[in-house]
């Protein structure tokens, strides 16, 4: 079985994430369990040197990069030794060469693997899908990132907050750097404004985690299949498919559904230059609006939209007034007339053009 | 079987008719600029394009503005294109982003084609363009521009930049 996964994340070097890391080794070890520190980075803080003593540390694994002796991780070591909980700092480095994964975040996953439980730390600037904004935020580019699905993947994780103020307070007192280096970093990337701004992203980041851990595990799966909602908006390379997609949205804003457009493209007929037009212009909407832009080749729009949602686990149709003739419509069955014959148990909105229904009432 | 494709018989948009983009910004759209704009659209029998253009911070990605922005546009754009729609004309609304509302203009511009375009300029504390946007799109427009400044004392309120007897 995998083991448990406890990141502690932090706004910046500092706040204190290893020292909570040895501290809830500490704990663990009075309760009784088998922990080791797989990888250490102290910082030369003494503090922290300090609150190490007592854990058992697996040696490195010492490689060369040209001259330079270099010391990592070693996963290997770490799995033979077999502890119920590894300690492994900084999750975002990047290995040197040699090694078998380019980044220390890989080596943990083979500890998980291995069926180790691991506490780890990470900087929030070091998050991927954070990298331009923590860029214009503070104009440094962090080269050494980590994939989103880790925080996602993470049984844990877990916030060590501390005001700008009192890391600022803790730099003056060189507590996290020597005191020549703490002023350069005092006046550069721990400004405090650009603290203030990585402490606020680093809130949002881990508030919208614990969101999207409440949510799944409020609702037995059965109960969640039964009321989730799943919109599929019917579009067409038209103005109105514009407005099908705006009230889509909208709706979607209310029942927290997820939406997916459909374009059913007809068997063998390219889209004339208008059509082109209208269809890029419903994909740069959806794409704004995080719509899912789906295209299927077909003739029949009611068996399209019958397997597309079978796929998608639709639950709710938009459709656009449809544009049939009376004659068509006698002869050829009502288009949602046959949707609601054929399409059991979806749900399914007419979007009108509301200007007519006042013009028909005036 | 019965074939239903009914879109299959309908033109998408009228091909080759004249478009009026109504570009606007920051919340809202002066009715006096749009009345303007729907009388213009209806002299000239073309479609009306408003388009809102999202100004997206540095810090998000230029596709995904934030949220909140999204959220004051969709129904705004749905306001205006219904007043339209309940004036006769045809209407085609767009959204665009980008990191100024110069930005997002060229990028619309880039793609879709347009034979007039239809601005607003700022007044009684309006959202319209500024004066520098104004002069950039004076400047760079690829068609005939028209600028709107919404006047109270004016009973048109419309006061032309280019082509000023095509609207008289």
């Amino acid at each position: 079985m995998r083991g448990h996964y406890r990141i502690l994340v932090g706004m910046a070097p500092g706040v204190g994430k290893t020292y909570r890391m040895l501290q809830e080794g500490h704990q663990a070890l009075e309760e009784g369990r088998d922990v080791v520190i797989g990888y250490l980075e102290s910082h030369d803080r003494p503090e922290t040197a300090a609150l190490a003593e007592g854990l058992e540390v697996v040696p490195r694994l010492r490689t060369a990069h040209g001259q330079l002796e270099l010391q990592e991780l070693d996963p290997a070591a770490v799995i033979a030794r077999a502890p119920e909980l590894a300690l492994v700092d900084e999750l975002a480095h990047t290995n040197s060469s040699t090694m078998h994964h380019a980044k220390r975040y890989e080596d943990i996953e083979d500890i998980l693997d291995a069926g180790i439980d691991v506490i780890s730390t990470v900087n929030i600037q070091h998050l991927e899908s954070l990298n331009d904004a923590i860029f214009e935020l503070t104009g440094v580019r962090v080269r050494e990132t980590f994939p989103d699905r880790i925080l996602d993947e993470a049984d844990e994780v877990v916030l060590v907050d501390l005001s700008p103020e009192e890391l600022r307070e803790r730099l003056r007192a060189g507590k996290v750097y020597p005191r020549e280096r703490a002023e350069v970093a005092l006046e550069n990337f721990f400004r405090q404004e650009n603290l203030a701004a990585l402490r606020e992203l680093v809130l949002r980041e881990v508030a919208e985690d614990v969101e999207a851990r409440r949510n799944p595990a409020s609702l037995e799966p059965l109960s969640r299949q039964a009321v989730a909602e799943r919109i599929l908006a019917l579009i067409e390379p038209q103005p109105k498919s514009q407005r099908i997609l705006r009230r889509a949205w909208r709706s979607s804003q209310r029942l927290g559904a997820e939406i997916d457009a459909l374009w059913m493209r007809p068997d063998g007929r390219e889209p004339t230059e208008e059509e082109a037009t209208q269809l890029a212009a419903l994909r740069r909407l959806a794409s704004l609006l995080g719509i899912h832009f789906l295209e299927a080749d077909g003739d029949d729009l009611v068996e399209t939209v019958r397997q597309v949602a079978a796929e998608r686990g639709s639950t709710y149709i938009f459709v656009g007034t449809p544009d049939e003739s009376r004659r068509r419509e006698i002869f050829g069955g009502s288009l949602l007339s046959r949707m609601v014959r054929q399409l059991p148990g979806l749900d399914i909105r007419v979007v009108a053009d509301r200007a007519q229904r006042e013009t028909e009432t005036r | 079987m019965t074939v239903l494709n009914f879109w299959r018989h309908k033109p998408a948009v009228p091909a080759g008719g004249r478009r009026i983009l109504v570009p606007f910004t920051g919340g809202e759209l002066d009715p006096v600029v749009l009345d303007a704009a729907t009388r213009i659209a209806k002299l000239e029998d073309a479609t009306l394009v408003p388009a809102y253009l999202i100004v997206t911070p540095l810090k998000y990605r230029l596709e995904t503005p934030p949220q909140h922005e999204v959220a004051v546009a969709m129904p705004l754009l749905e306001a205006v294109e219904h007043a339209a729609l309940r004036a006769g004309l045809p209407v085609d609304a767009r959204v665009e982003t980008g990191r100024t509302p110069t930005h997002a203009l060229q990028r619309l511009w880039d793609v879709e084609r347009f034979d007039r375009i239809v601005a607003p300029a700022p007044a009684g504390g309006s959202h319209g363009f500024t004066p520098k946007e104004l002069q950039w799109i004076l400047v760079h427009a690829p068609s005939e521009t028209v600028i709107l400044r919404p006047d109270p004392t004016l009973a048109e309120g419309v006061r032309l930049a280019r082509s000023l007897d095509e609207v008289a």
